[in-house]
């Protein structure tokens, strides 16, 4: 016992120890270095910093909990949603795994909603981030995937019936799209192939993509440094150094805000904790109360929505109607018209740009009222899906669509900040339409909403120029505490 | 490294090695995809079934599977066959000429089916999928207009169908609902999902 009391008071132990380890494995070390404790962040960072490290703590969680269901899950149609009540009464603890599983997917969606709307306001989807953003968009399509299929697994009467709806919009597509959604559900109905699929998809496939994608996002992130909400670049040519050569404005990621963002977690694990306990359905909204009733392939449930998070997507895509196309066809003739006469492309550009013009208000069925058969275009249906999609892939775009002089919102005009204070209201809107039935009234402001959300970011090249900024200074706004 | 001479014979193999290579993974990635078809078990559970209506009255509706979707088999009475004149003029495609979902020649009438009392159609929307619920009883009532004449409405997006599963006018799904091929094997017998005689 002295003896290993004496080796373990011997200063020298663990820098050898260390040091053994470090000879064999120099890469870990390098890796904590580059990404922690010498990966320089600025240090205004304020509250809107916390989600990117609750997305990952969610991830985590995910994971874990996930893997501890599998273990009692039976992933066949007969089965699934008995062995999910199982888990719920039978398996010790099982109700918090897999509530914690359930509830943490909407979890997931709200920090990165947050997360995506830090990015939004302080400009982190500009140059050089764009690639940042890109990958944390297909990180948010990647997710989305994930949780639509695991949705499908508890076997319930939404899970089904949502699961029919949303590959019945494959089938939407000319041509291909009712080979395509068989192909997606293996049999001519969602069923036990389908299921089984799912769960491959949800437990593996997916998880494997999403992991390379969040890898991805924060070494690129780790490359260009992390932007700020002055939007001001810390490491950029002429920002101040120390001594040192680090940037004064920069503090080390470890320490600093890993015990930092420590706090964060805690609160998060407050909140999230008190709705796992309490309200782990949310009301409704985080597990909907017809999927407490088993998948029955003859018997839709009155009210079919999907969940809360997939809700402003689906408003867009239930506003697509035949009235909608007829708005959207105005719209392309107003657009391509204001091109023609705004514009000095040659006659021969505008030639083509009109015969564009024309090909896709036939596909608009912008022709349909006149009754013939061969003007007909494509189904409203296929243009929902179109929009749906759109509405996701836009975002990809954003980095080249801002065409703002400043990165932060800080520094935009005030009326900047109403028209993005607009954007999360139709959002959010659009979001709580999804989840009502549909009506005449819900329809048409839904229909503005869709509107709005689009032109909101396709028109930004234009927008997000005007206006008085206001100068940008030097150093990050930072008061020491 | 950049100044020696491009040797071209071995780029031209390097690019032939890098083709076939993509080909082959292209080739090799057949049978993943082509795993993700329906199974033989699938398909065979896709074939015909048979249904005995001897004990269908007049207005009852019975459900039965075929390829896991449920069909429906309506006997109609004369006044609800008669319905189907006033609602000719509010249904999209009143003569069943759209493709999508095609109705067998012998089904492409005004009342939909061989028989005219008897009502085989697939219980599932055309829209996304949904199954519509019985709106039977003519008459006004919630979310339908008040000259209804009995049929049958989707609870997903609140499309309206007929008594011969014609779809309204202006609503969601694009199509009738869908006539599975069928054939009477005998005046009680039916047989869904197969019209050639063995």
């Amino acid at each position: 016992m002295a003896e290993a009391t004496q080796i373990r008071t011997e200063p020298g132990a663990l820098a050898r120890a260390a040091d053994w380890f470090d000879t064999r494995f120099p890469s870990a070390g390098a890796m904590f270095r580059a990404h922690m404790s010498q990966y320089y962040a600025p240090k205004n960072f304020n509250f809107w910093y916390f989600f990117g490290v609750m997305s990952i703590v969610v991830l985590v969680m995910q994971i874990l909990t996930g893997v501890f269901l599998t273990m009692n899950y039976k992933p066949a149609a007969s089965d699934a949603f008995a062995s999910v009540e199982y888990i719920m009464r039978d398996v010790p603890w099982g109700w918090l795994i897999r509530y914690m599983h359930s509830t943490g997917a909407s979890a997931f969606f709200i920090v990165v909603y947050l997360h995506m709307y830090r990015g939004l306001i302080y400009g982190s989807h500009r140059k050089p981030r764009e690639l940042v953003w890109i990958f944390g968009c297909a990180i948010f399509l990647a997710l989305m995937a994930e949780a639509f299929m695991g949705y499908l697994l508890p076997w319930g009467q939404m899970s089904y019936w949502g699961a029919q709806v949303i590959i019945n919009l494959f089938s939407a597509i000319p041509f291909v799209g009712p080979d395509l959604a068989l192909l997606i559900r293996g049999d001519y109905v969602v069923g036990d192939a389908t299921l089984n699929r799912f769960f491959a998809f949800h437990v593996i496939a997916v998880p494997l993509v999403l992991l390379g994608l969040v890898v991805a996002h924060i070494f690129a992130l780790h490359d260009v440094g992390s932007n700020n909400p002055d939007g001001i670049e810390i490491k950029g040519p002429g920002a101040p150094l120390d001594a040192n050569g680090h940037p004064l404005d920069g503090i080390p990621f470890h320490p600093y805000y890993s015990v930092h963002d420590i706090l964060g977690i805690a609160v998060f694990l407050l909140v999230f904790s008190a709705i796992i306990f309490f309200a782990p359905e949310g009301g409704g909204y985080f597990l909907e109360y017809n999927n407490f009733i088993p998948a029955d392939s003859f018997k839709t449930p009155p009210h079919i929505a999907p969940v809360w998070y997939f809700t402003p997507f689906y408003s867009m895509l239930r506003a697509i109607t035949s009235e909608m196309m007829y708005a959207l066809s105005a719209i392309l003739v107003l657009g391509i018209g204001f091109v023609l006469v705004k514009t000095r492309a040659s006659s021969m550009t505008k030639g083509l740009l009109v015969v564009v013009m024309i090909a896709f208000l036939w596909m608009f069925n912008a022709f349909g009222f006149t009754g013939v058969r061969f003007l007909n275009g494509l189904d409203a249906k296929f243009w929902g899906v179109v929009v749906m999609f759109g509405s996701v892939l836009t975002m990809f775009f954003l980095p080249w669509l801002d065409k703002s002089p400043v990165k932060s919102i800080r520094y935009r005009p005030g009326w900047h900040k109403a028209v993005i204070g607009v954007f999360v209201v139709v959002f959010v809107v659009l979001a709580y339409l999804g989840t009502e039935p549909p009506s005449p009234t819900a329809n048409l402001i839904s229909q503005i909403g869709t509107l709005f959300y689009f032109g909101f970011f396709w028109l930004m090249p234009w927008w997000s120029r005007l206006g008085e900024f206001k100068p940008v200074p030097q150093r990050v706004t930072y008061a020491a505490h | 490294m950049s100044d020696s001479a491009i040797d071209a014979s071995k780029r031209t193999w390097l690019i032939t090695c890098g083709g076939a290579g993509v080909i082959g993974g292209a080739i090799a990635a057949v049978p993943f995809i082509a795993s993700f078809e329906p199974s033989e078990r699938a398909k065979a559970a896709g074939g015909p079934v048979e249904a005995d209506i001897s004990g269908l009255r007049e207005g009852e509706k019975m459900t039965v599977e075929w390829r896991g979707k449920p069909v429906w088999i309506l006997k109609r009475s004369p006044a609800q066959l008669a319905s189907l004149h006033k609602t000719d003029a509010q249904v999209a495609d009143p003569n069943s000429e759209r493709t999508a979902y095609p109705t067998p020649e012998y089904a492409r009438n005004e009342w939909r089916s061989i028989r005219p009392e008897i009502f085989v159609a697939v219980g599932i929307c055309t829209h996304l999928g949904c199954s519509p619920g019985d709106k039977l009883q003519p008459g006004p009532q919630p979310s339908l207009p008040d000259d209804w004449q009995g049929g049958f409405l989707c609870p997903c997006h609140g499309s309206t169908f007929d008594l011969a599963g014609r779809v309204f006018k202006n609503k969601p799904a694009p199509d009738n609902l869908e006539v599975p091929p069928y054939m009477f094997l005998s005046d009680t017998r039916l047989r869904i999902g197969d019209d050639k005689k063995a």
